[in-house]
């Protein structure tokens, strides 16, 4: 099935989100997306599956104008999208999931699992989606969810599938496995699209490239040919370096000291186990790993969401184990959480509430309970420049930003405070290349400027970019540390996947 | 980074506001209002169904509208019934704010009721201006109190407040019972439930008398005034109130921000107790002038659609429970003069809040009056 997307232009009140564009979808092709963070790639695919409706332009389905009401419609017509966050009943397994909504009955609406069980396993064989249909789906790892999503999408019967930036969430192994997955779907005549911020990704596996910028198509790419320098400068209109520039670390006193730490997880299964490490003042250290290897529970038990059940952490001369987040907070410990739709923000408030979602307690934003909210939004407004967040107003609501925008308010938010510490997990997940680039500068200068900097990431190109140490945490234990500047990605992989020394 | 106070020219344009700003007309007063206009003419439908005449529906809406509007004395009856379900509906809408659910206002009225007629009948010799004020404040903190068990209950240990809060419902109306059947509440020489009057210095004092002495219209409305300004600054002017907000809106964020949500909790349920409490009081000190047994005439539980209705804003509140006062004080006149049952003024508020919950199933029944959905 071919797709042409012709004339299409979607507004949101006064952003044009999606100009005029005009784009070709192939059976048998992987179409890579690319485009700087508010180019209006999710916009267009929205549209592209009837979630929004275009003010202008239509859409052709093998050469025949077609209008969807809704994302019912586009489904019928064999348009399938996998969000970036997946949409999977927790409590489910895999099979009542995919069957949901669309239930196979026998007699009496009786729900007939069996059938369901089968036909995932049929669907799972085709293209190489190994699942268990009974696994329940909160217990799967993300990459396995994400498979979910895709045999859902194919359940019903789908000929156009649609990914928005699925492997932003996946470790690279995990990436590897999805690349095979959709090859295989191409293979089998399906048209694919693919939307991620990583350059490299695109030209492994995109048969053809197109690049929006401000809502416009402003170019194609042949993965052949094209170099991630040329899409980089496509995508955001100037030369984009993707190395950091930094002087050596001159690190001073520690600033966080942690010792012989011990955390449990929400299972109640030690998940941090005898950790020791220090930060000290003018370094960055990376912390590396495969996703769920105690990453999360540290940075928590570090900012105070999390209580440590043995050990210590100490802020300067002070022990602040036990301390609150808002203390920590106010001793000037700034914190990216990992996931910024679930703790960074609240996406029902507007993007000046956001900007002092952990500082309004105080001068200059507050005094006693009264807050001063033309100080909040001329602050916010200048920090939005800065950082280059991509928005009409600081009166927007966060819901209304794109994802890599969303990010980069967070980011944006916790490095614009006078800060001691600054604990970030994924700080660039799902922003674009020219954003990274300007982020990691802001982390270096913070870094310059006497600041301890403690990143957790599951890139490993972030970490060896950023980091002067790295230490690699597996299972709960900090089991190697390297000299982030001799560090080899060969030496790191092997430690993150658990090969002692 | 540049000198405070000082933008330049693109961060200033982020200053003004966006088109999609929270407020929403069409979503805030056109549903609203053909809520309203439906559920009149499915009450019409609901009342020829069951027998009664056209002209006798003809004459009943005629009834309403004269009944809630067309006097002076029928407004001052609007205003009346507005006043007690428009304090309780803030309290509501403030625990909505912050994502509780407090199910517990009619206790909360009962018992501030309770306390305001108290100190009503028991400090003699006090002069206006300190027992009106103190019998107000006795209304206030019983109500906090009792909604602050509930509070307390769940930020303790993680009970759910809607089964809190109906618990509480039911002892709040029974303790109200025995206290009005037993000295010193009890009025003595009666061997009915009923309370000892409230003397003339803590009762809030009718504002059109001057005019017309049995014009019920009292100072309560002055109260509801205040509080809803109030509850907009709390909500929206003050760092307490970010906190109900966010702690609504997304508690874990709000954890992340170092928010502490036992804290958020009790003070949430506790003002809005203040407010249900207020409402009693306003009810004892303003109309009733002593408490009996029901006296809250259920204004806790019709404050709950009250706030739904309006949005769960102060000002949406306020209309709201304009609204709900006029089909009170309309629906008294239409059982009067039409004799149609004061039932079918439940019906239509029901059915108002049908509407109003399922704000599709007005877009859908006309659909010609809206513009064409945008986005989503
Ligand atoms: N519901 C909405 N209301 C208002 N503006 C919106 C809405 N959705 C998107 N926008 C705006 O439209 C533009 C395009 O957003 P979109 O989400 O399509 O970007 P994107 O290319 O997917 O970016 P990212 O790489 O960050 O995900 C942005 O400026 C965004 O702020
Ligand atoms: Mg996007």
């Amino acid at each position: 099935m071919d797709i042409e997307l012709r004339g299409i232009t979607k507004r949101f009140g006064p952003v044009v989100a999606n100009s005029d564009v005009n784009l070709t979808i192939r059976a048998g092709e992987i179409l890579g997306l690319l485009g700087e963070n508010g180019a209006g790639k999710t916009t267009l695919m929205n549209v592209l599956s009837g979630l929004y409706r275009p003010d202008e332009g239509e859409i052709l389905i093998d050469g025949k104008p077609t209008r969807f009401e809704g994302a019912g419609d586009a489904i019928r017509a064999g348009i399938g999208m996998v969000h970036q966050h997946f949409m999977l009943v927790p409590v489910f397994t895999v099979a009542e999931n995919v069957v949901l909504g669309v239930e196979p009955t026998g007699r009496l609406d009786h729900l007939d699992i069996a059938t369901a069980r089968e036909q995932v396993r049929a669907i799972g064989a085709e293209h190489g989606l190994v699942v268990d249909p009974d696994a329940i789906i909160e217990e799967v790892p993300v990459g396995v969810q994400q498979r979910v999503e895709i045999i859902k999408v194919l359940f019903r019967s789908a000929d156009v599938l649609i990914f928005d930036e699925p492997t932003a969430v996946l470790t690279p192994q995990e990436v590897e496995d999805f690349f095979g997955i959709i090859r295989s779907l191409r293979d089998a005549g399906k048209a694919l699209v693919f939307i991620t911020h990583k350059l490299f990704e695109i030209l492994e596996v995109a048969d053809r490239i197109s690049v929006l910028r401000g809502g416009k198509i402003v170019g194609e790419g042949d993965p052949k040919t094209a170099t991630e320098a040329e899409l980089a400068e496509m995508m955001v209109g100037r030369p984009v370096s993707f190395t950091v520039d930094k002087k050596p670390a001159v690190p001073r006193r520690p600033m966080i000291e942690v010792r012989n730490l011990k955390v449990m997880n929400d299972r109640h299964e030690v998940a941090v186990n005898d950790v020791s490490f220090a930060v000290r003042a003018g370094e960055v250290v990376g912390i590396a790993g495969v996703q769920g290897n105690g990453q999360t529970e540290l940075v928590e038990a570090l900012t105070g969401l999390r209580s440590a059940i043995a050990g210590s952490v100490v802020f300067h001369d002070e022990d602040i184990t036990h301390a609150s987040a808002r203390h920590r907070h106010k001793l000037g410990m700034a914190h990216v959480p990992e996931d910024r739709q679930r703790e960074g923000l609240i996406e029902t408030f507007t993007l000046a509430e956001n900007m002092v979602l952990d500082s309004y307690y105080d001068e200059p934003y507050s005094t006693g309970i009264r807050m001063h909210w033309p100080k909040v939004e001329t602050e916010a407004a200048r920090i939005i420049t800065d950082f280059d967040v991509r928005t009409s107003s600081v009166f927007e609501l966060a819901d209304h930003l794109s994802g890599g925008n969303q990010q980069k308010l967070v980011v944006a938010r916790e490095m614009s405070r006078d800060i001691q510490v600054l604990i970030a997990s994924q700080p660039t997940r799902g922003v674009d290349v020219g954003s990274i680039e300007y982020i990691h500068k802001r982390i270096i200068a913070a870094r310059d400027a006497e600041v301890g900097v403690l990143i957790v990431s599951t890139e490993l190109d972030e970490i060896r970019a950023l980091s002067d140490r790295v230490l690699v945490m597996y299972r709960g234990r900090v089991v190697a540390e390297f000299d982030a500047a001799a560090a080899t990605v060969a030496e790191l992989g092997l430690a993150m996947a658990g090969a002692t020394a | 980074m540049s000198e405070p106070g000082k933008l330049d020219g693109f961060s200033q344009d982020l200053l003004k506001r966006a088109v999609s700003d929270r407020f929403d007309a069409e979503e805030m007063i056109l549903v609203p209002l053909l809520a309203v206009a439906m559920a009149l003419a499915f009450g019409a439908i609901v009342m020829l169904a069951t027998g009664v005449s056209l002209t006798a529906v003809g004459q009943s809406y005629v009834a309403l509208f004269t009944g809630s509007l067309g006097s002076i004395n029928a407004v001052s009856e609007t205003l009346t019934a507005a006043a007690p379900l428009t304090l309780a509906a803030l309290g509501i809408a403030l625990g909505f704010r912050a994502g509780l659910f407090n199910i517990g206002a009619e206790g909360q009225v009962l018992l501030g009721g309770m306390a305001a007629v108290v100190v009503g009948f028991a400090l003699t010799d006090t002069p206006a201006w300190i027992h009106l004020p103190l019998a107000l404040l006795a209304g206030a903190i019983a109500g906090a109190i009792w909604a602050g068990i509930a509070g307390w209950l769940k930020a303790a240990t993680g009970a759910h407040e809607v089964i809190t809060t109906i618990m509480l419902n039911l002892i709040a109306m029974r303790l109200v019972d025995y206290l009005l059947r037993n000295p010193p509440v009890q009025k003595p020489g009666r061997a009915d439930p009923i309370s000892q009057s409230v003397l003339p210095s803590a009762e809030l004092p009718r504002l059109l008398s001057f005019i017309d002495p049995n014009l019920r219209v009292h100072a309560g409305i002055l109260l509801v005034i205040a509080a809803v300004l109030f509850v907009y600054w709390l909500l929206f002017r003050t760092t307490t109130g970010f906190e109900f907000r966010a702690a609504g809106s997304n508690p874990d964020a709000a954890r992340y921000a170092g928010m502490k949500s036992g804290m958020i909790i009790v003070l949430v349920m506790a003002t809005a107790g203040a407010l249900a409490g207020l409402a009693g009081a306003n009810q004892v000190l303003g109309v009733l002038g002593r408490a009996s047994p029901g006296f809250s005439g259920g204004a806790g539980f019709d404050a709950i659609a009250v706030a739904l209705l309006g949005r769960s804003h102060p000002v949406g509140v306020l209309l709201a429970g304009l609204l709900f006062g006029a089909l009170q004080a309309g629906g008294r006149e239409m059982q009067v003069e039409a004799g149609v049952s004061i039932d079918l003024i439940a019906i239509i508020q029901a059915l108002v809040i049908v509407f109003m919950a399922a704000p599709t199933l007005v877009r859908a029944t006309i659909p010609w009056v809206f513009r064409k959905e945008a986005g989503r």
